[in-house]
Formats: C-alpha cells, structure tokens, sequence
C-alpha cells in the first residue's frame, strides 16, 4: 500500500529526513516510536502532502500512485488520513459542518454522490456515540475551546465517518485519560481490517496494547534504525533509545 | 500544487452583464436644469424641486472630502449623467407592462419579478438606474397598513409624509455626497410602518445600475411608529465597465418609541479588475434616529463589491433605553478599498450599542474600520461594545482599524475588543487534508469568521452572502 524508499526532508535549511524508508503492507498497523525531535511528525505531514516540507530526494508510492505529485486534497480523497499532533482549530465553523464538507469532497473526489443531510447526520451520530463525545461538540467550532483530549478524540471520531484507506495516527495518545485512551483504542481497532492500513505515531508502548501493532520501527536523527514486533516496544520502554542509536552507530561504522 | 496566497486571478464578476434597453438619458453635466428636467420627469410639486435646488446651490459650496483612507482620481461631476430610465410609456402598474428585457436581467441576477416565483414572504423594489420598475406584494402589504413603494410615488401619494421626514435624518447640507444627494437622487424606496403593526413580509430593495457614464443617487426613507416591526434589505450589482461609476446614495431611518427597523445591505457592485480599473465608487450615507423611547435600529452589511466602498450607518440614540447596532463584513480583493464604520451617538440615558466589524482583505486590498461611539453628557448608563476583527488573506493587502472614542458622561461603560490575524496556514492545510480544496478551505474559515454577522440578516440572505463571500474570494489563493 505504501512505499517510501529513501527520502530526504528539508525544513528550511535543515534536513530532518535523511534516507527514511518504510514499507507497509494492506492491512497491517506499525507503530513508529522515537526521541522528541527525531522526525516522527514530519513524516506524517510530508505524508499528508504538507508544502512547508521540502522533499529533496527519495519517493513515495501509494497503491502505486506517486504520492509526491498528488494535493493534500488528493491524498485525501486517495484515503490518506492524519489525525493531528496539534489538531487547528477554525472559529465560526462548526465541527458537523467541516465533517460534511470533508466527507461529501471525497466522494466527490471518488465520483461518488454527495451524501445527504439526514443521512449525514445519523452517521455522525452513531459515530458520536461511539466514542462518547456529546452532541454539543458536533455543533461547537472545530476544535476551539476543546479540552486536549476531546481534541484527539474528534480527531478519531473524524477518522471513523471518513474511513480511511490508511490512518496515521500522530500521538493521538498524548494527552488521553485511561478511559478516553481505550475509547481512542476501541475506535482504531474497530477500523482495523484486511483492506485498511495504520501508522501509529507514539511515545507510549501502553497504547500498544490496545492497539497492537505488527511492526515497530524506531526513527532516530531521520532515519529508521531500527525495526521488530510488539516485543521491541517493550524493551525501549525499559531501555530508553539510547542502545539503539548507540547500535545503529557501530553498524554504520562496520 | 502549491497554495500561493499572494498570487490573485482575475475571478469573474458574475453580474457584470449589461441589459440593452431604451433608455432615456439625460444629457452629462449637472447645473439648475439638471435638476429641473429629474424633478419634471418625476412630475414632482415645487416644493421638492426648491428643496433639491437648495440642497445643490449648498453642494456648490462644498469640497469633496478626502479624509478616508481610499485612494482614487477626482470625479469629473460634469461627466456624469444624472438620469437614466428605461423608456416607458407610463409609469409600470403590472409585471406584463415591465420590458421584458428588464425582466430578463431581473431572473438573471437570481430576482424574479414574479409573484409567484419569488421567495415566499419577501416583497421587492426594483430599482434600475434611475427608476423603480415594479414593487411587489403592495396589496398584500397594503393591508396591513404598510406602505412600500418607489420614493418618487411616495412623493405623489404621500407629500405629507416626505415632506416631514425628508432631511429628518441627513439634512442637506450633512455631507457633500449627501448634498449632492439631495439635489439629484432620482429613486429608491420609502417604507412606512404604522403604529403598532409589524411588517408582514421582509421588504427588499435590488438597485441595478445598468447604464454608461451615470450615477446612481437613490434615496431611501424608512419610518416605523411607535411599536411597530420592520425588516428591509437591499442588494446591489451593477455591469463591469472600465470607467468609474459613482454611486451616492443616503438612506434615512426614524424609529419612533419601541420600534423595530433592521436594515440589512447585501452589497455587490462591480468591483473593477485586477488593475483596478472600473468599478463602483460607493459613497453611501446612511444614518439612522431612535427618536422614540425604547426604539431598535440595526444596521447589518455585507460589502463584497465596489472599487472603493466608503460608507458608516450610524445611530442616533435619542430616546431613552434606545439600541443601536452594528453589524459588517467588508471584503477588499485585488485592488478594492473599503473605508467603513459607524458612528453610534448616545443622547438618551441607558442607550446601548453593539458594532461588530469583520474585515477581510485578500488579495490587494486595504480595509479600513473607522468608527466613533459618542457618549453624551445626558446619557447615564449608555453602554457600548465594539469589537473588530480584521483577517489578512496574503501580505499584499492592508488592515486599518480607527476607533474613535467621545465620553461626556462617567457612567459610561465602554468594552473594545480587535484582532487582526492572518488567515492560518494551518488551519487551511487541515481542512485540506480533510478533502477540501484550498479554495473551499478558504471561503469555510472566512465565513466561520463572519459567523457573528450573517446569522444577524434574515435566513434566506444569509444563505446568499455566504455565496456571495465564497465568490468573491475567488482567486485570492491561486
Ligand atoms: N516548521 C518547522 N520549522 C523549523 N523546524 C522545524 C519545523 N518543523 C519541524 N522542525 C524541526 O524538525 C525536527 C523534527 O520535528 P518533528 O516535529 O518531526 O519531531 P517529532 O519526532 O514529531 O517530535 P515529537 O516527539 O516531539 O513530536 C525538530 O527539530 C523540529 O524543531
Ligand atoms: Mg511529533
């Protein structure tokens, strides 16, 4: 489903992505874990198509497509979805409203007929319901005056009515109550299936007990260096990074 | 893809077309027998054409004012024409005697002139160039006891009236633009809302300038009695022209004790070209007086067009526990200019006013909120609360905020709150990771902005300015 084969990310003068590769297959979950700074939220926005990020080198492919050619919009109507480090808020707009929006420009985007009021409104709600967000938020402003975690699970409430091909998630943890982060967890998993893929973004390995990935890749200064299974989550809960950078040290200089 | 804030296209002005009638035109130039062939033309008692010939010989008097923040050449008043009316053989009684042609254009800017294919609960003036063509519903209104008709009829049918409210408002000599008014202004419309009755129907004015090288100098009288209720809009388009056209309009509203009057404006004149060239000068005075205890006027615009919009609805809070509001979206693209505002003068004790001002430059355009709450010395316990808002689409374009501030009582309670802000890349690029266009993004947040101001306009116009917006903005992120 999603290839990325050597890529290289500037940010102004900086680059951040420094040969980054990552396959993931149809179907499954991976989990990308490492240090603050290291890149993780970079991808994901190089991945949404964000323009601040420059690709100087590498390619990403998408169900075959080149990614790198398509709009944000696009990707989106490809069935990318990012749920949000730092979810924006728009004043003014309400929360249903851009939903409806969204939805009805992807299946546009598809050739598909827009969906009407009613309908919309039920699916919402049964979405709503499902991740124990009141009413009262469908009908409030995007985002503004959420609390933290309302904000993240609007994140994945949006993710559930949009159905996505591929869902990356970035640290839709942070920020959660126990409750609220197996309410987050319940919603991922009740989209996992054989035709939908997800990047999870986190810093946590409690998430990934809820969430269990088939693969864990650890980013260190703009790179992969790293990859297991659930397993290796758990030892760099206990270890921390530093083994695996000091690893990856010693193998570039072999 | 890439979203260029800066770069603007050229959008199309969708009512720029330009309907081919007879008309009649007066010859260019203004001098005495200007005014005397308007006021023959509109078979007018001399009362009026004294009224307007003072109202001229005080405007020769007057220089052009130059204190706003609008750039643009000197108006050439003898190259104008002030008047132009489709060819008639009477004045229209039915829709079947309106030229078809007008008609046409009519269903063309959205406004059938039909009864029956009109929005429900809407009666219209429709005003082209110099004339009213029809008004609709005024039996249904009759009934009532509401009076809605052309000013020039009402001129005819209730002297009495006009002659005890005309320059009740905006006397002549107020302004230039409102002197020049005075002595020109050919048509518009005159509301009258007896004692005690609310309004049945909202009541709506289109003015369409359709002619080369005119003015158009409407006036506009609305009078609601005691404990009365009125709701009025006007909306505005006018043909794309490379030249200049000047459009000086004064609208004069009197609230007498509990009365309601809000007037909405849905203005959308030729804006000109990317270059600027062409479009509407609209210098507009519009002013309103809560004469009565207790009486209501709000003031709600949406100005998306014109090359320079220069214009502030006041109120004059005279009676006591009056109300006074303002509500505004400006929008300056490309090259427009807006200079705009309100004045809101408190006279009575506990008068309140409410100015909510939304400002939006994209493009090159400058926007400027000038506004002036003046607090009397017998006004105890007036309050007022101004906030201002301005949203910067691109850096090419400008926000300028002027408040003024005049308090001769220390009871007064005052609250101002501004904020400019560049409309957020973030919040653009996460709509659009959502499925939006950049373009959809844009005009989403520009009207989750305006919110507070178009859920103020009846529902059926609301729905229209947000159209009307998102159009408008077309090309200003390329
Ligand atoms: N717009 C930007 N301008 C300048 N530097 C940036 C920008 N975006 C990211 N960076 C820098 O790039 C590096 C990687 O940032 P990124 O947000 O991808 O890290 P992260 O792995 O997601 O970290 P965290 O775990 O803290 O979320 C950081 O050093 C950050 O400061
Ligand atoms: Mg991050």
């Amino acid at each position: 489903m999603l290839e990325i084969k050597n890529l290289h990310v500037k940010v102004g003068d900086q680059e951040i992505l420094k040969g980054l590769d990552l396959t993931i297959n149809t179907g499954e979950v991976h989990s990308i874990m490492g240090p603050n700074g290291s890149g993780k939220s970079t991808l994901a926005q190089v991945l949404a198509g964000r323009e601040s990020y420059e690709v100087t080198e590498g390619e990403i492919l998408f169900e075959g497509k080149d990614l790198l050619e398509l709009a944000p919009e696009e990707r989106a109507g490809e069935g990318i979805f990012l749920a949000f480090q730092y979810p924006v808020e728009i004043p003014g707009v309400a929360n249903t409203y851009l939903l409806r929006e969204a939805l009805n420009s992807i299946r546009k985007y598809r050739g598909e007929e827009p969906l009407k009021h009613v309908e919309f409104g039920k699916l919402a709600k049964e979405k709503m319901d499902k991740m124990g967000m009141p009413d009262s938020l469908l009908r409030r402003s995007v985002n503004e005056g959420f609390s933290g975690g309302e904000k993240k699970r609007n994140e994945i409430f949006q993710m559930q009515v949009l159905e996505p091909r591929l869902a990356i998630l970035d640290e839709t943890d942070s920020g959660l109550d126990i409750d609220a982060l197996k309410i987050v967890s319940d919603g991922v998993n009740a989209l996992r299936s054989p035709e939908r893929s997800f990047l999870v973004i986190t810093h946590y390995q409690r998430l990934l007990n809820y969430i269990v990935p088939d693969f864990v890749h650890v980013l260190v200064g703009g790179r992969i260096v790293k990859s297991g299974g659930k397993e290796l989550a758990i030892e760099l809960e206990d270890r921390g990074y530093g083994w695996v950078e000091e690893e990856s040290r010693q193998a570039v200089n072999n | 893809m890439s979203i260029d804030l800066e770069k603007l296209a050229e959008q199309e002005y969708k009512y720029g077309f330009f309907t081919d009638v007879e008309q009649e035109i007066a010859p260019k130039g203004l001098n005495e027998d200007t005014i005397r062939l308007i006021s023959n033309k509109k078979e007018e008692p001399e009362w009026l054409l004294e009224w307007r010939l003072e109202a001229y010989r005080h405007w020769l008097t007057m220089k052009e004012p130059r204190w706003a923040h609008v750039k643009f050449s000197p108006i050439d008043y003898q190259g104008i024409s002030y008047y132009a009316a489709p060819k008639k053989k009477e004045g229209p009684k039915s829709l079947d005697e309106i030229d078809p042609e007008i008609k046409a254009a009519y269903d063309k800017l959205g406004i059938p002139l039909d009864e029956q294919k009109m929005l429900a609960g809407v009666a219209v003036d429709a005003v082209f160039d110099s004339v009213s063509v029809i008004t609709t519903f005024k039996e249904k209104l009759a009934e009532a006891g509401v009076i809605f008709c052309p000013i020039s009829e009402a001129v005819r049918e209730h002297p009495e009236l006009v002659k005890k409210y005309l320059g009740f408002v905006v006397p002549r000599n107020d302004n230039f633009y409102a002197a020049l008014n005075s002595a020109v202004f050919t048509d518009g419309s005159f509301v009258y809302v007896p004692r005690g009755v609310r309004c049945p129907m909202e009541l709506s004015t289109y003015f369409r300038i359709n002619a080369e090288n005119t003015g158009q100098f409407e006036r506009t009288l609305i009078i609601a009695e005691a404990g009365s209720y009125v709701s009025y809009l006007e909306g505005c388009t006018a043909p794309k022209r490379d030249e200049n056209q000047l459009h000086a309009a004064v609208v004069e509203l009197i609230a007498h004790e509990d009365a309601t009057i809000k007037y909405s404006t849905i203005q959308n004149w030729y804006p000109g070209n990317a270059e600027g060239e062409g479009g509407i000068y609209n210098f507009v005075t519009k002013r309103g007086r809560c004469v009565g205890r207790g009486s209501h006027i709000s003031w709600t615009q949406v100005e998306t067009g014109s090359a320079i919009t220069w214009k502030y609805p006041s109120c004059i809070l005279e009676g006591d526990n009056s109300v006074g509001e303002f509500y505004s979206v400006a929008l300056t693209n490309r090259r427009q200019q807006a200079d705009t505002g309100t004045k809101m003068v408190h006279l009575g004790k506990n008068t309140r006013s409410t100015i909510i001002s939304k400002g939006i430059s994209a493009g090159h355009g400058q926007n400027t909120y000038r506004g002036l709450v003046n607090i009397g010395k017998d006004a105890s316990g007036a309050r007022n609360y101004t906030q201002c808002d301005s949203m910067l689409i691109g850096d090419k374009c400008g926000a300028h905020t002027f408040p003024y501030i005049e308090v001769k009582n220390s009871t007064a309670q005052m609250e101002h709150e501004a904020s400019t802000s560049k409309i957020g890349e973030d919040q653009i690029f996460y709509c659009q990771q959502r499925g939006l266009s950049a373009e959809d993004a844009v005009s989403l947040i520009v009207n989750g902005f305006c919110k507070e101001v178009f859920r103020e306009l009846p529902f059926e116009f609301a729905v229209e300015a947000e159209k009307l917006l998102s159009i408008s903005l077309e090309g200003s992120v390329g």
